[in-house]
């Protein structure tokens, strides 16, 4: 016989034993654990999705936007909602992918199986009609909204106002942008780059319910997107495509500053490019063909390129030879087309010359033998030091783009740099802007707006009506010192035989100072035969009106030639310009 | 003669146990309460599982009075017969039955599915019951050797073929027990003991190489459930995931998400426990438990009472399927065994199992209600 009563003890000891297993496994799970598995069942149920913040606009000093929002279409599949059955090949057809590209994206999705692969961004309207009209047949196709820009303006301003595209790979490996949320279109160039953060907003979260295959199954909360904040740029857009226009297809740059705090009225860098092209994304191999195209569009001309500043810089060295002392508004030398010193011959432009010539004179003509006396007067040391005080061979600290700093020499420097002590003919070379010396087309307009505004150099501010201008250097000029220069400055342009002539405008008086930066040092004769990529650089720098200026500028045009002839026209358009859109023309007819 | 046996009926139904009655009767409603919960309707129309396991309670209350109303001790007579009959339905099932879950379990009539292993259950207990009261205890070689053969290999092929392992390894488990309460000889025990230490790697192997795959997937996924959470340690972690949330009160009845938002498989069927621990706690969870506690203690209690050694085995074998139903199934969803795929009784979506089940609590009760009738 059984022996039952121990047998069924033992029976009802091992299932009390079941009992408290369950029971201490149910305490670890539920009590120890609970709320860990809790975090677990709701990041199970509830998947947050991104609601795009709408991105601040761009607008001109006039209120014009320069930038437009524009929804951004991707087709995606969640993978989880397609897993059977999914038709590659119509999806290819109705995408136009070939079906090996769509097959190896599904392929290489790692993520969350809830996670939308994208297969094909930047979707027309047309596109995204068609996809949603087929949605039924393809199980977790979804079609996603991104914001990104419009430029209706296309390259105008390009460089100014820059782009928005998504993060490169590389700028991802490398953690720009950290903290904005996957996908999210950022500002890669120009016041989009620069004043990304306040431009972008804060998207919004829409917390939803899914099931397991992710299918949604209502909305639990909605975290609205907060847009971005709206920037006024202190930029002119008629101004700047007078500006542009006036360019008439050359390479060049332009900045037009309000002298009296900065303001960037235009900036131009020629060729540019079309924005919109990046907006929707390009290949690598339409990227490289863009960036190889000829005459760099991406070089930030305004900021990045550096040219020795030819005649312009007489202005810094009649200045130096004043505020000195070395000479006065009646010191005179006689032009005779050249100068010797030992065995080396130093040219005028001119090469009758320009016979006896006071300062007015050598300002207005343009005299090279006459700033080579200053020159030798003066000392090289000496004109670097005003030169300085004057933004030139310091970074301006836009931070648009890099910066260069151009290069005012100094004796120091040389013996630094080469090893050998600086020689008078350098000194003859900088004092009317070639040799060592160059500068970059933003510290040229910084230049004359000093000189326009009695004397301070401000930083260039993008943004209008900013609080407190900033002064990055300033030259103490006597008031007699500046009525010399500003007097010739007029004669420049409206004298008969100012080089500036070209400038002229029947609607204001403009002052201002031609130059032209060589390439090569070859006769007047030969250079004409030259090839374009030989030919001179033109250089202007300008102010209007000229006795109480609101706009100063300066102007530079690849291989333009002599300055006055190429870019002349380009400072009248531009000043025309601004004239017309800050209302002055309203008044000044009745004047003359 | 007929008035003699009426009396008698009188009096055995006096003795219903109505308390053993309830316990199923209690947990089968919770159990259809979390069915409608954790396949209510989300987007799509789920077929409504809950009214058709309230059908099956029906016919399974009706089944239960039934077993319960005649001498149990009739069934010794039937017991090859009935052994006989299900051996043939499993034959069938492999034959005829649909699949389901790459597993051949069901056997459709018209338009009812019925699972012949589950019925099989019961067969199996009686008819090894019936064996073993009528050897003498300790075994010998001989009816050990039937046993293994007739009751234990025989139908462990068919199931395995099915293939449906879990019910096969239960079985086994049952009639291996109910062996060592009848009693062994020493000297056989310690040599199967031995025989079966110096095989194991070879069955092992033998085993795991008949193994399909989604079976393999799900042993090495216990052992290692963070293998991949997303792929074949799945059902594992979003059990626990799910039985962990639920913490002390639970989410609440019908607050549930994990079961009809999908994230938890086998919602109502093999994962119940889950859905229902997550809608009522640790609370809950210690409540249910308690009683299947209960319920296979008097079992147990029953085999003791029992007047005659078939009914003791029977007793013992019913608690004890019991017991390892309960003990696989909330150890699976707890984590704490490998996922195999059979239900918890009286809770889990299936008709044929709730059905079995009930007229395993009738049998229980039968032999309890005659325990004091003196045999004649």
């Amino acid at each position: 016989m059984i022996d039952k009563k121990k047998t069924i003890t033992v029976l009802v000891y091992i299932s009390m034993t079941v009992f408290v297993v369950f029971l201490l496994r149910l305490w670890q799970l539920q009590i120890l654990k609970g709320n860990y598995y809790r975090k677990q069942s709701e990041k199970n149920r509830v998947r947050v999705f991104k609601i795009p913040a709408p991105r601040g606009i761009i607008f001109d000093r006039h209120g014009i936007p320069l930038v437009k929002n524009a929804p951004y279409f991707i087709a995606s599949l969640i993978p989880n909602l397609s897993k059977e059955g999914l038709d590659l090949r119509g999806l290819s057809k109705l995408l136009d992918i070939p079906v090996e590209e769509l097959s190896e994206k599904i392929a290489k999705h790692k993520k969350h199986v809830l996670e939308p692969i994208r297969l094909k961004e930047g979707l027309n309207f047309a596109q995204v009609a068609r996809i949603e009209a087929r949605r039924s047949d393809f199980p977790g196709l979804v079609v996603e909204t991104e914001i990104t820009r419009e430029y209706p303006y296309g390259s105008t301003a390009a460089h100014l106002i820059g782009y928005l595209s998504l993060p490169t790979e590389a700028q991802l490996r490398k953690g720009f942008f950290a903290g904005t949320p996957k996908g999210t279109f950022v500002g890669q160039w120009g016041v989009e780059a620069l004043y990304d953060k306040r431009l972008r907003g804060i998207p919004g979260k829409r917390f939803i319910e899914v099931d397991a295959l992710g299918r949604q199954l209502r909305t639990l909360k909605i975290v609205p997107p907060r847009k971005g904040e709206d920037l006024t740029l202190s930029v002119d857009l008629r101004t700047q495509e007078a500006a542009e226009k006036a360019f008439k297809g050359r390479a060049g740059a332009l900045l037009a500053l309000d002298p009296a705090d900065g303001e960037v009225l235009a900036l131009v860098s020629l060729p540019s490019f079309d924005p919109n092209l990046f907006v929707r994304g390009m290949s690598q191999k339409q990227w490289n063909r863009i960036r190889k195209r000829p005459g760099h569009p991406f070089l930030n001309r305004v900021f990045q390129s550096q040219y020795p500043p030819g005649s312009i810089f007489k202005i810094v060295t009649a200045i130096a030879g004043l505020e000195e002392g070395v000479i006065t508004r009646n010191f005179s030398v006689d032009c005779k087309g050249a100068i010797h010193v030992g065995r080396w011959k130093f040219s005028c432009w001119k090469g009758q010359g320009h016979g006896r010539t006071a300062l007015r004179k050598a300002i207005v003509e343009s005299c090279d033998v006459y700033f080579y006396e200053v020159g030798r007067l003066l000392g090289i040391d000496r004109i670097a030091k005003y030169a300085n005080a004057l933004g030139l061979g310091i970074a301006p600290g836009v931070n648009l783009s890099a910066e260069k700093k151009g290069l005012i020499p100094t004796t120091s420097w040389k013996l630094r740099k080469k090893g050998i002590p600086w020689y008078l003919g350098e000194t003859f070379n900088a004092a009317i802007g070639q040799g060592y010396v160059s500068i970059t087309p933003a510290q040229a307009a910084l230049m004359i707006s000093a000189i326009a505004n009695g004397g301070t150099v401000y930083r260039p501010e993008l943004l209008k009506d900013q609080p407190g201008p900033e002064p990055i250097a300033k030259l103490s000029l006597s008031p007699k010192t500046l009525r010399i220069i500003r007097d010739a400055l007029v004669g420049v342009v409206e004298d008969r035989k100012g080089t500036g002539w070209r400038a002229r405008s029947k609607i204001v008086r403009i002052a201002g100072k031609t130059g032209t930066a060589q390439v090569i040092k070859i006769l007047g004769a030969v250079r004409k035969k030259l090839a374009n990529k030989y030919r001179d650089h033109a250089w202007f720098v300008a102010y209007a009106p000229a006795d109480n200026p609101s706009i100063a500028l300066s102007v530079f045009v690849e291989h333009g030639g002599h300055g006055g002839k190429t870019a002349g026209p380009i400072v009248k358009a531009t000043i025309e310009a601004y004239m017309k859109s800050s209302g002055y023309h309203v008044e000044t007819p009745a004047k003359n | 003669m007929l008035r003699h046996r009426l009396r008698i009926n009188y009096q055995s139904i006096r003795n219903f146990d109505w308390f053993m009655f309830s316990i199923p009767m209690v947990l089968t409603l919770l159990g259809i309460m979390t069915i409608y919960s954790a396949t209510r309707s989300v987007l799509d129309t789920q077929p409504s599982f809950y009214v058709r396991q309230s059908i099956w309670l029906v016919l399974s209350i009706i089944a239960l009075f039934v077993s319960a109303s005649f001498d149990y001790r009739k069934l010794i007579g039937f017991a090859y017969h009935l052994y006989g009959i299900g051996l043939i339905l499993l034959f069938l099932t492999i034959l005829l039955g649909h699949t389901g879950l790459g597993a051949q379990r069901w056997l459709s009539i018209g338009s009812v599915s019925f699972q012949p292993s589950e019925m099989f259950r019961i067969a199996i207990i009686i008819v090894v019951a019936k064996y073993l009261s009528l050897k003498r205890s300790p075994l010998s070689a001989s009816p050990l050797i039937t046993l293994l053969f007739l009751f234990l290999l025989l139908p462990f092929c068919l199931l395995y073929k099915q293939p449906d392992l879990g019910t096969a390894i239960t079985l086994v488990g049952i009639v291996v027990l109910m062996v060592l309460v009848k009693g062994v000889q020493r000297r056989i025990l310690v040599s199967v003991l031995l025989i079966i230490i110096i095989s194991i790697p070879f069955a092992g192997n033998l085993l795991w190489e008949g193994l399909k795959e989604y079976q393999r997937n799900r042993l090495v996924a216990f052992i290692d459930p963070q293998v991949d959470p997303k792929g074949i340690g799945y059902q594992i972690e979003q059990s626990k995931i799910t039985i962990g949330s639920g913490k002390i009160f639970g989410k609440g009845y019908l607050k549930g998400t994990q079961g009809p938002f999908r994230f938890l498989p086998e919602k109502h069927t093999d994962f119940i426990f889950s859905v229902f621990s997550e809608e009522w706690g640790a609370v809950g969870s210690v409540v249910v438990i308690s009683l299947y506690l209960l319920l296979i203690i008097r079992g147990y209690e029953t085999a003791f009472y029992a007047k005659d050694e078939f009914g003791t085995l029977l007793s013992i074998g019913i608690s004890t399927m019991f017991l390892l139903y309960v003990f696989i199934n909330i150890g699976m969803t707890m984590g704490l065994m490998p996922v195999v795929g059979i239900p918890l009784p009286f809770f889990s979506y299936g008709g044929t199992a709730l059905l079995a089940n009930f007229i395993c609590v009738g049998l229980l009760i039968n032999v309890r209600m005659r325990r004091f009738i003196l045999f004649y």
